[in-house]
């Protein structure tokens, strides 16, 4: 299953709902597009919802990283939203857990970001 | 194919080699009778054991081959896959879990690996990189063929 992307917005923040696998090659590109399109835009409150995203690999792990990062040092926010328990533990495996901000409810979630 | 519970696979340095090792070692792990979990931990393993092969160590290169062979064994399930590279510098991957590493956007491949496997043997050479990926089998299920080791 390759992965999908689609894009909403709440009271400011650019919510991308993905699904699939974030794996090397069509996913990683998938999801890097989709940050720098959001980027382009002047989204900088961005929360990836990856609750239908049943698998991530290494390349998939480095593209999340990237996208965090990428945000960051543009001054915006990335917040990672809905893990799915593989996704989780993946995150925990690799200590990349406490580096993302992680939220289990949408409307927390966007009440977190910086008004 | 060589022995009645070893079957090897001669691929090319592509992706579609990457998604047909990960797919073919979640079905091997499965019908040994490997939980769910563990049958998710050796295909991913085995997946990012052929991205380091069709990527670092081949390069893509259409002239190399990789070579996937799945063996099951009275200790479990042994995966060895071969390329045709440079071979790989095991002290030049850093730990992908330090706090200096952590942001990096590449290198977690083989730490996943070791994290899913229960033994990982790693043989680089100037003709290519040999991984050896073991995983034990937890009860009888997955011991039924016993073979030669």
């Amino acid at each position: 299953m390759t992965m999908k992307s689609s894009t909403r917005q709440i009271d400011g923040v650019t919510i991308v709902d993905l699904s699939g696998r974030i794996t090397l090659g069509e996913g990683s590109v998938i999801l890097r597009d989709t940050v720098r399109e959001l980027m382009g835009k002047g989204s900088k409150k961005i929360l990836l919802n990856l609750g239908d995203v049943n698998y991530i690999d290494s390349s998939g792990i480095g593209e999340l990283v990237s996208a965090f990062t990428t945000v960051r040092n543009q001054g915006g926010e990335l917040k990672l939203l809905n893990l799915t328990k593989k996704v989780h533990d993946l995150l925990q495996i690799t200590k990349l857990y406490t580096v993302f901000d992680v939220k289990d409810d949408e409307t927390t979630a966007v009440k977190s970001f910086t008004k | 194919m060589s022995h009645e519970n070893r079957v090897s696979y001669t691929l090319d340095s592509t992706l579609e080699t990457v998604n047909s090792a990960e797919a073919t070692a979640s079905q091997l792990a499965s019908e040994a009778g490997f939980a769910d979990e563990d049958v998710m931990k050796i295909a991913m393993a085995v997946r990012e054991a052929a991205v380091n092969a069709v990527l670092h160590g081949n390069a893509y290169d259409p002239g190399k081959k990789v070579k996937i062979e799945f063996e099951q064994t009275n200790r479990g399930l042994v995966i060895t896959i071969r390329d045709q590279g440079k071979g790989i510098d095991l002290n030049a991957i850093p730990d992908p879990t330090s706090p200096e590493n952590l942001l990096k956007t590449s290198g977690r491949g083989i730490f996943l690996i070791r994290s899913f496997m229960d033994e990982v043997e790693i043989n680089p050479s100037q003709a290519g990189t040999e991984i050896k990926l073991i995983k034990h089998v937890h009860g009888s299920a997955a011991g039924g063929k016993e073979a030669s080791q």
